[in-house]
């Protein structure tokens, strides 16, 4: 699997270039939303009432949907460019988006460190939506603008669910944080514990520059202004402090990853890495 | 299968024409797996119907992006036309312009109130869906009904309870 890093950019032949940062970019949003969505999936069953187990529920559902689709264009943009993809177990035919998913191993892993840290409490699960949803309804705003097609048609589809998770979540933080006594601390405990991985949802990795660059991919650094407008909004009316702390936690989008991520991909990859290539 | 009893006179005939309105009505006859009572034509999910000599191609497009009832839809459409003697099928999926429950038909609507859903309320361009939209209960027609779940028991549908019959129901949300 190819990496581009900054100090690599030289040496990568141009016409390489546009299809290498694709492929990463979109495996980036791909993988995103996978870990985000079998993050969330793991309440169900365990939601706090019927109601809240079938939304977080539903909210993975639509999220691992959109992993499907940026996952299938990344196997198609491979497969098409006939780039050099090694996987394990496969040979003699064509990437599939289930590759993707089940046979890429940590390092490989470009999803944001902040939706693979466990779920802790509801307060914590729901803050985590809340800051990904408000940042993931601003990428697809201009995703949507995409000079790649298929990218701002998968952002045009996906737009209207985010809308609604960003406004659940919204709800959510608003009850729990000017909630009881309680409920507000858990939320003042889940500001402590994921706060410091909003920073890297605004520092581009080289891939997104050079995706931002060709105009197919979102300046995430463009995002921060109205992502802070709306979080502060939201906490506010939440009873809640603005974290004033640094949020320097970052590395998820070029593999650097918490010890979490392994476990999640052990448990999720288990069937095609025990055996390889079966089919239901 | 008696259907392909019935219309196997048709399948080996290489001179067959079809016709576009002949497709639209079988797909017509093509119902979602979750809503067993719309068919894909009345959600709106069929977007284009295309014949180039004996190839049919059709479009369609997912309701919401995890809908876990769009290959079983495409195995349908395949099933369905195959038994009516279409035999080559192009199925295409197409994300843009994104489905909504614009394109859902009067006949649609009209077929999921008799089911007990109360079908969507108003236009999705119009933001005000998203607010306290005014749903009339299934059950006994009131309007004075509440919101309990903004999602329901699948991806399109929220939960709604009437406050004069109590009934709970289903609600095809506007999107
Ligand atoms: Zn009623």
């Amino acid at each position: 699997m190819i990496e581009i890093s900054n100090s690599e950019l030289q040496d990568v032949p141009v016409q390489k270039l546009p299809v290498e940062a694709l492929i990463n970019y979109t495996l980036n949003l791909a993988d995103t939303s996978l870990i985000l969505g079998h993050r969330n999936s793991e309440w169900t069953g365990h939601g706090p009432v019927l109601e809240q187990d079938i939304a977080i529920s539903n909210i993975a559902l639509d999220l691992i949907g959109q992993a499907r689709n940026f996952y299938q264009y990344t196997a198609e943009v491979i497969n098409k460019n006939q780039v050099a993809f090694d996987l394990p177990y496969v040979t003699g035919r064509a990437i599939t988006e289930d590759d993707l998913a089940y046979l890429r191993d940590v390092l490989e892993f470009k999803n944001l460190l902040l939706v693979e840290q466990p779920n802790g409490d509801w307060g914590q699960t729901i803050l985590r939506q809340f800051f990904f949803s408000a940042y993931q309804y601003l990428l697809y705003e201009q995703l949507q603008k995409s000079k790649d097609s298929q990218l701002a048609a998968i952002a045009e589809k996906s737009i209207k669910e985010t809308t609604y998770h960003l406004r659940w979540s919204s709800e959510w933080v608003i009850r729990l944080g000017d909630g009881t006594e309680e409920s507000h601390q858990r939320m003042l405990n889940a500001l402590q514990e994921f706060w410091m991985f909003t920073g890297e949802l605004f520092k581009p990795s080289a891939y997104e520059q050079v995706a931002a660059a060709m105009q197919i991919g979102v300046d995430v650094t463009t995002l921060k202004g109205a992502w802070m407008e709306k979080v502060t909004a939201v906490l506010e009316e939440a009873k809640l402090p603005l974290p004033t702390t640094p949020a320097l936690q970052s590395g998820g989008k070029t593999g650097t990853h918490s010890e979490h991520l392994g476990f999640i991909l052990a448990e999720m990859q288990f069937l095609q890495r025990a055996y390889p290539n079966s089919n239901w | 299968m008696n259907v392909l009893h019935q219309h196997n006179t048709q399948l080996p005939n290489p001179s067959f024409n079809v016709e576009e309105k002949k497709v639209w009505e079988l797909l017509d006859q093509v119902y979602d797996p979750e809503v067993p009572v719309l068919s894909i034509v009345d959600l709106g999910i069929v977007r284009k119907v295309e014949i180039e000599g004996l190839v049919v191609t059709i479009t369609i497009t997912p309701t919401y992006s995890g809908c876990p009832a769009m290959d079983v839809i495409s195995m349908n459409i395949r099933l369905h036309l195959l038994q009516n003697g279409i035999t080559d099928i192009k199925i295409v999926q197409a994300l843009s312009p994104a489905w909504t429950t614009d394109w859902m038909t009067e006949k649609g609507k009209q077929k999921l109130k008799a089911y007990g859903i109360a079908p969507p309320v108003g236009k999705s361009f119009d933001q005000q869906w998203m607010e306290d939209v005014q749903v009339e209960c299934p059950n006994c027609r009131s309007n004075n009904t509440r919101l309990l779940s903004e999602f329901g028991s699948t991806s399109c549908k929220a939960l709604f309870q009437c406050n004069d019959c109590k009934e709970p129901f289903d609600y095809f949300k506007c999107h």
